[in-house]
């Protein structure tokens, strides 16, 4: 992966709440295009790292390269408009509004009407929505429902149209399959297939050991806040994972 | 691979269509209802009699008003509860500053006027900035802090007014109260043109749109970059000005301040908004369902008046529509709604 340039590439980062070390001098990269599977264990540092990544707090030490700048956020918002978005397990969406309007949350366009006044643009809303979930295989009938009229999996597709809108480099998707069945975990791993084809770096985690090998390219695995291995899904089994997961 | 939004989307809509409209539809039920009672007891109309429209109308003026803003403030998935003695409090200042304007500062009536609908409207910012402060910063429980406010705003109606009702004369102000324009009372006109600014802010702006948004799922809001203690803070703020403009035109039209002059609304002004269809769990709610609300609980205490049911059935009443709204908002969340908000 030599040939190109990281995403975003974390060194020495450290991260300290009260007595407990949470991260301790942990590194990683994501490139384009690249799925990157986090395991550990709870407490491992996983969720430590992606919220210092995703700008929920700051690192203690270290420093995150994006697109080889330095960068240290101090708000989710402004990870944000330095295309960084996260993907929630519990479907970070407001249910009572349309695909459209939880795409544009916080960043809806605006027209005036009658030549003077401000209102929302919800045709234009509407019509991204429209485009960006087609290019998730998902053809919406019904633009101005709520979200909540949809099933999970197409929630979740809701959120990573969002991430695909906004052009987000890199997306962070921490458990996306937990609250979801069976099928919808599937479509939810194929949407992941078209973020990875559209060239966008992906930080994948979940507790689902079989997930993580059929999506990712590359597994890293930590162990009480320290990098424990890293290995190729092709090149190891799940068996070394968990054993890389609790050290023996 | 089409997908269309869950299995029962046509009829569904359907439904949800006409439960939305369920305030207007039950508004007409009532109005025939009690045309027709009038008819046949009294061989008299209701409803087309310029007086008895003037009046329903300007009853719903007061709780209409409340009821706004409080709309808003459901629809975040809080409550206003001091809504009612702002307005009282906001009655008072708006008399005492028109008649010091009038009779010590000698300034003519309609300015007068002017400075006490500015004062009592103005005076409102604390009582909204404080409950905004206290549920966005503080974080206290929406029906705690406002609750408290309710206590402190009445105390302080009733100091500021030394315990009575501030009679105010001043033709221009009573003007604004009681006459009218073409047949239309000014407190309908200046009512209509608040409804059609709050529906603006509500459906047409960002404002708007967060405030559902919040509703809905307040963690999903602040993911999604929504400063939530600024969205908080307008929300009360706008509920409290709405309670002053109440307050002021109150005034007007009783040609007096009242520190009481919104006890009896309070709970009015949450009804309307629920009757509208709006949910106490937030995220739900529009202007339009809230001005239903507000005439359908108009016109069943007026109605009830008027066909010459002792007044004290008019409590009943409106409190039966009220618990008979929440019913149906909540079997239609569980048959229509999807899943439950969190």
């Amino acid at each position: 992966m030599s040939d190109r340039a990281a995403i975003l590439a974390v060194s020495g980062a450290s991260k300290r709440f009260g007595a407990v070390e949470a991260l301790s001098k942990v590194s990683l990269d994501v490139f384009p295009g690249e799925v990157v599977a986090l395991a550990g264990d709870n407490g491992a540092g996983k969720s430590t790292l992606i919220k210092a990544v995703s700008g929920v707090f700051q690192l203690d030490e270290g420093e995150i390269l994006l697109d080889g700048r330095k960068v240290s956020f101090t708000s989710p918002q402004e990870a944000r408009d330095n295309g960084i978005e996260t993907i929630y397990q519990d479907l970070a969406l407001a249910d009572n509004l349309s695909i459209g309007a939880n795409i544009f949350l916080g960043r809806e366009p605006m027209k005036l009407a009658f030549g003077f006044l401000p209102v929302i643009d919800r045709e234009k809303m509407a019509e991204a929505a429209k485009s960006t979930m087609e290019t998730l295989d998902f053809h919406v009938t019904r633009l101005n429902a709520p979200v909540a009229a949809f099933s999970g999996g197409q929630r979740q597709a809701v959120a990573i149209g969002r991430a695909i809108f906004w052009n987000a480099r890199l997306v962070i998707m921490d458990e996306p399959t937990a609250a979801l069945g069976v099928p919808e975990q599937r479509k939810v791993i194929s949407l992941i297939q078209s973020l990875k084809a559209a060239g966008k770096g992906i930080i994948f985690i979940s507790h689902n050991l079989r997930d993580i090998f059929e999506v990712a390219d590359r597994i890293v695995v930590f162990r009480r806040g320290e990098n424990a291995g890293e290995r190729k899904p092709g090149e190891t089994t799940s068996d070394e994972i968990v054993r890389l997961m609790v050290g023996k | 691979m089409p997908v269309s939004p869950t299995d029962r989307s046509a009829g569904t809509a359907l439904l949800v269509r006409i439960a939305e409209l369920r305030a207007w539809l039950f508004l007409i039920v009532l109005v025939v209802f009690f045309e027709v009672w009038a008819r046949i007891a009294y061989g008299n109309t209701f409803i087309l009699n310029t007086y008895n429209l003037q009046s329903i109308t300007v009853f719903a003026t007061a709780p209409l008003l409340l009821a706004l803003g409080q709309t808003f403030v459901i629809i975040s998935a809080g409550i206003d509860l001091s809504l009612g003695f702002v307005m009282g409090l906001a009655s008072v200042v708006a008399a005492h500053v028109a008649n010091y304007a009038l009779g010590s500062l000698g300034l003519p009536p309609i300015a007068a006027m002017l400075c006490g609908i500015l004062a009592g409207v103005a005076m409102t910012f604390i009582p909204g900035l404080v409950n905004g402060w206290l549920i966005a910063y503080l974080r206290v429980p929406p029906f705690i802090g406002t609750l408290g406010m309710y206590g402190v705003a009445r105390g302080a109606a009733y100091l500021f007014a030394g315990g009575m009702t501030i009679s105010v004369t001043n033709e221009w102000y009573s003007a604004i109260g009681n006459n009218r324009i073409l047949g239309v009372p000014v407190l309908v006109i200046l009512t209509a043109i608040a409804c059609l600014v709050m529906h603006y802010l509500l459906s047409q702006t960002r404002f708007g749109q967060h405030t559902y948004a919040m509703g809905a799922s307040q963690p999903a809001a602040r993911r999604a970059g929504i400063n939530i203690r600024a969205l908080t803070m307008k929300i009360y703020l706008l509920s409290a000005i709405m309670g002053g403009v109440a307050g002021a035109l109150y005034t007007g039209r009783f040609s007096a301040g009242a520190p009481q002059a919104g006890e009896p609304l309070l709970l009015d002004s949450i009804a309307a908004v629920v009757i509208g269809g709006a949910s106490l769990f937030g995220g739900s709610g529009n202007i339009a369902g809230t001005i239903a609300g507000a005439l359908v609980i108009a016109v069943i205490q007026y109605g009830l008046v008027f066909i010459d049911v002792e007044p004290f059935w008019q409590f009943i009443a409106v409190g039966a529509v009220i618990i008979v709204s929440v019913l149906v908002d909540q079997t239609q969340r569980r048959f229509l709604g999807g899943r439950q908000v969190e």
